[in-house]
């Protein structure tokens, strides 16, 4: 691969060379280089178990390499603690913030290195200096409110700020924009480019393609522990991008679009003047005045910004928020009316939340009980667990979708992002539903595992059940979509028809 | 044919390394440290008669039925503070019931036991309806109830002396039903108090490992509401399963009964502390969502061996207690390292 930098000129800001890790005996990384110039965003790419996170965990002093040498600005380093990393500039945005929700954002941002006389806290001054910090992200907020009562997205530009105020000149974002609606995502972006502007460089992660372009200047791909190429962003198409990441030519995602079916399957969930009220009922009710119609064989997209309720319309109709859904609903011509999410799947409805690792999945047990949880009650009659019926279950479900884990015993925390995906869905699919409510199923899962999810959502479309899908991505939302509602504050403001809908008009309704 | 050749080492490797990274492993290694320490210590031979290690069963017994039921509530990722004055609230009602209200053990058992299962339900439904935090709920179960002892039993220990219309007290005899729980089988080897922790370690093991039930139970205690969004009747399962901590804090409490021959309205004071310490001491992640009961029975083990150990060779209960209190955090910093 051609260097980008001139050894005469001064050394780069972050090299890694050679670096080889191992866990338990398996190789994740096999000499892997990367390098980092100031004033640089270099994208850091490949499917979900490549060894991205592995490659940032040595850099960030989590794990130590087996071998490699690491360089900041041409010096050795040896990172044995996350501590030591920081001390040299290093700071890695997590996917999950560390911020402490209880405490200021001043106190957040100097967490560890109070500026205090004697112990005692100077708490004006430490204000003033937050504030300054603030404003070179250009964010202008009290610093002494408490960083729970912000959204995430300030959250994470706190987050930023901390690293600042650390003199980080290495940040690595991990992710960054997968909980952000796209103003704060152009919101991010401003900020990257004031933080390029200072000469930090920034080390990228991100499974969206318009991302890469949008920002990066430099590519790096990893597949299976393997640096597969590095070049400018300008030389690296996206065709090649894919090809890179997958090793293997995908079919075109962006243009596929299904075929509308001749006959319209039977209505299977109507809604009418549908309302879900806040925990609080004097505050607006989270959603207001809902009515759709989705068939059999139907994929109904909900767009809208975070917010807009087109989320907790889903976790209304699942009865995930108990009563407080009131309106006329059917399902599968019964009438419904929301209470829990077990009457929900008794009615053949089945949910995939937006976190599969806080509301999806029970980390600490193995990827076969996942999988049976909504079901269990099919493999233990009277109670009784039948182990065998349970293993065979799951092996088929998991068989659907191409699950790659060692053993459906394993726990499926060790599993990456997108085996995790699937199962979520092998849970769903094993509970038979006729109703699927989608809420970001492709979040934080590699191109490879997007595309199988797409073939499972044709799949279910084809079997004549009836889909509702949110997506913030938006090319997915209109590539897969019959008709997309555009909610807005709760409420609907606007129902496309498929054709009717570009990524353009959707933007005019909005601003309308 | 070459890869059958290669098989057994294969095999072997990973039997091996299955052990040693079965959370088993550690309580189980401890266990045979604390029995080591036993041979090393054996206070004139006393360790190798079997009336020793008869003894450190049944005694370690009351406290391993808590514990049963105090593992149940733990995997849910929940506490229970309040077994050892639901101990003592059920061994002051059996005692009065059977002495001195002269009552059939076919009734006064049942009543025990409703006595128990009332008080976790309760407990149960607070934390499940009203998600106030086991801990809060549990405490206040705590004291309550050590209350309603004292007020049942008048303050006083119900013994068999019994207090007559004329203020002058009576001896009446011990009721069967506390010599028959007191007694000992098989040519007096075996404690039927004993057997009773057995049987409670084998009811348990049956409802975490075999049933359904089991799995909801580690699901809420993982992730409480993936559980509730997969359609586990979460309420349901936590009134169950700090039910059943109480049916368990009942039934140590009429073996608690019957071996003191009476009601004392202090009994199982710290015993809910004890019940916590033999969980941890198996393995049982107070987080939640990990753990078993055969955990929980390695750390009864180890915990009566150690006692008894202590007591054949005369150390003072002062020393035992620091000994007791270097183990407890000895044995969870090894298994933290395991993992």
């Amino acid at each position: 691969m051609p260097q980008q930098v001139n050894p005469r000129k001064a050394p780069p800001l972050l090299e890694m060379t050679a670096i080889v890790k191992s866990f338990d005996g398996q190789r994740v990384l096999h000499g892997v280089d990367f390098d980092l110039c100031e004033g640089e965003v270099h994208i850091l790419a490949g499917e979900n178990g490549a060894g991205k996170s592995t490659l940032i965990k040595i850099l960030g002093g989590i794990h130590r390499p087996d071998s490699g040498e690491i360089r900041i600005r041409g010096q050795q380093m040896e990172f044995r603690s996350p501590r030591e990393a920081a001390g040299h500039g290093v700071a890695i945005i997590h996917q999950e913030l560390s911020l402490v929700a209880s405490i200021s954002v001043a106190d957040n941002v100097y967490l560890g290195r109070e500026l205090s006389v004697y112990g005692w806290m100077r708490h004006g001054a430490q204000s003033a200096k937050c504030t300054g910090v603030l404003g070179r992200l250009g964010l202008q907020l009290d610093p002494r409110r408490m960083v729970g009562s912000f959204p995430i997205s300030i959250q994470q530009m706190i987050e930023i700020a901390k690293a600042l105020a650390h003199q980080a000149h290495i940040l690595v974002m991990d992710e960054p924009t997968s909980a952000l609606n796209e103003l704060e995502v152009e919101r991010l972006f401003a900020c990257i480019a004031e933080l390029k502007s200072h000469g930090c460089g920034i080390i990228y992660i991100t499974h969206k393609l318009e991302e890469v372009y949008r920002i990066g200047d430099r590519i790096t791909v990893l597949r299976d522990g393997v640096m597969v190429a590095t070049a400018a962003a300008t030389a690296m198409p996206a065709g090649s991008l894919i090809r890179y990441m997958v090793g293997r030519e995908l079919a075109d995602h962006g243009g596929k679009r299904w075929r509308r079916p001749s006959v319209r399957g039977p209505l299977l969930l109507s809604l009418d003047n549908v309302r879900v009220n806040a925990s609080d009922r004097r505050r607006r009710p989270l959603v207001d005045g809902v009515s759709l119609n989705v068939h059999g064989g139907e994929i109904v997209g909900l767009a809208g910004l975070q917010g807009s309720g087109n989320s907790d319309l889903l976790w209304g109709l699942f009865g995930a928020y108990g009563r407080r859904t009131t309106g006329t609903i059917s399902v599968c011509g019964r009438p419904y009316q929301p209470a829990s999410p077990r009457k929900a799947i008794r009615h053949g409805i089945a949910m995939v939340t937006n976190d599969r690792q806080r509301t999806g999945l029970v980390l600490n047990l193995s990827v076969a009980a996942n999988t049976t949880l909504a079901a269990l009650p099919q493999v233990s009659p009277g109670g009784w667990l039948l182990a065998g019926r349970e293993m065979q279950l799951a092996a088929e479900s998991t068989r659907a979708l191409d699950l790659r884990a060692a053993s459906l015993r394993q726990s499926v925390a060790t599993l990456s992002g997108g085996n995790q995906q699937k199962v979520v869905l092998a849970k769903w699919i094993n509970t038979r539903p006729r109703v699927l409510l989608l809420d970001e199923p492709t979040r934080g899962v590699d191109i490879g595992a997007k595309q199988q999810i797409y073939e499972l959502m044709g799949k279910w479309r084809e079997a004549g059940h009836a889909l509702i899908l949110i997506t913030s991505e938006m090319p997915e939302l209109l590539m897969m979509s019959d008709c997309v509602l555009v909610m807005h504050r709760g409420r609907p403001t606007a129902l496309f028809d498929r054709g009717e809908v570009t990524q353009e008009g959707r933007h005019g309704r909005r601003l309308s | 044919m070459q890869p059958l050749s290669r098989l057994p080492s294969v095999e072997r490797s990973s039997v091996l390394g299955a052990i040693r990274h079965h959370p088993a492993a550690t309580a189980l290694l401890a266990l045979v440290l604390v029995l080591v320490i036993g041979v090393v210590f054996h206070a004139d031979h006393a360790f190798y008669k079997w009336s020793t290690h008869r003894d450190a069963l049944r005694q370690a017994s009351v406290f391993g039925i808590l514990a049963c039921g105090m593992t149940l509530v733990i995997i849910a990722a929940g506490i229970d503070l309040s077994v050892g004055s639901v101990l003592g609230l059920v061994t002051v009602t059996f005692s009065l019931l059977s002495i001195h209200w002269a009552w059939s053990p076919w009734a006064v058992i049942p009543v025990c036991l409703l006595i128990g299962l009332a008080c976790g339900a309760l407990c149960g439904a607070l934390v499940g309806r009203f998600r106030i935090q086991p801990f809060i709920v549990t405490l206040a179960m705590m004291v309550f109830a050590r209350g309603l002892a004292k007020t049942v039993s008048g303050g006083m220990k119900v013994s068999t002396a019994v207090q007559q219309a004329d203020g002058t007290y009576q001896f009446v005899g011990v009721p069967p039903i506390f010599q028959a729980i007191d007694s000992r089988l098989l040519g007096g080897n075996v404690s039927v108090v004993s057997l009773i922790f057995l049987a409670c370690v084998l009811v348990s093991w049956i409802g975490l490992s075999r049933l359904r039930w089991g799995r909801y139970v580690y699901a809420i205690g993982g992730n409480e509401e993936a559980a509730r969004l997969s359609g586990v009747p979460v309420l349901a399962m936590k009134v169950g399963v700090y039910a059943l901590a109480g049916l368990f804090s009942a039934i140590a409490g009429i073996c608690q009964a019957a071996q003191e021959q009476q009601g004392d309205p202090e009994a199982g004071l710290t015993y809910e502390l004890s019940a916590i310490a033999i969980v941890v001491i198996g393995g049982t992640s107070l987080m939640g969502g990990r753990g078993g009961i055969g955990l929980t029975l390695l750390g009864t083990l180890i915990i009566g061996y150690l006692e008894k150990i202590l007591s054949i060779n005369a150390v003072p209960e002062a020393n035992r207690l620091m000994l007791t209190g270097a183990i407890i955090v000895a044995a969870v910093l090894v298994q933290r390292r395991k993992s």
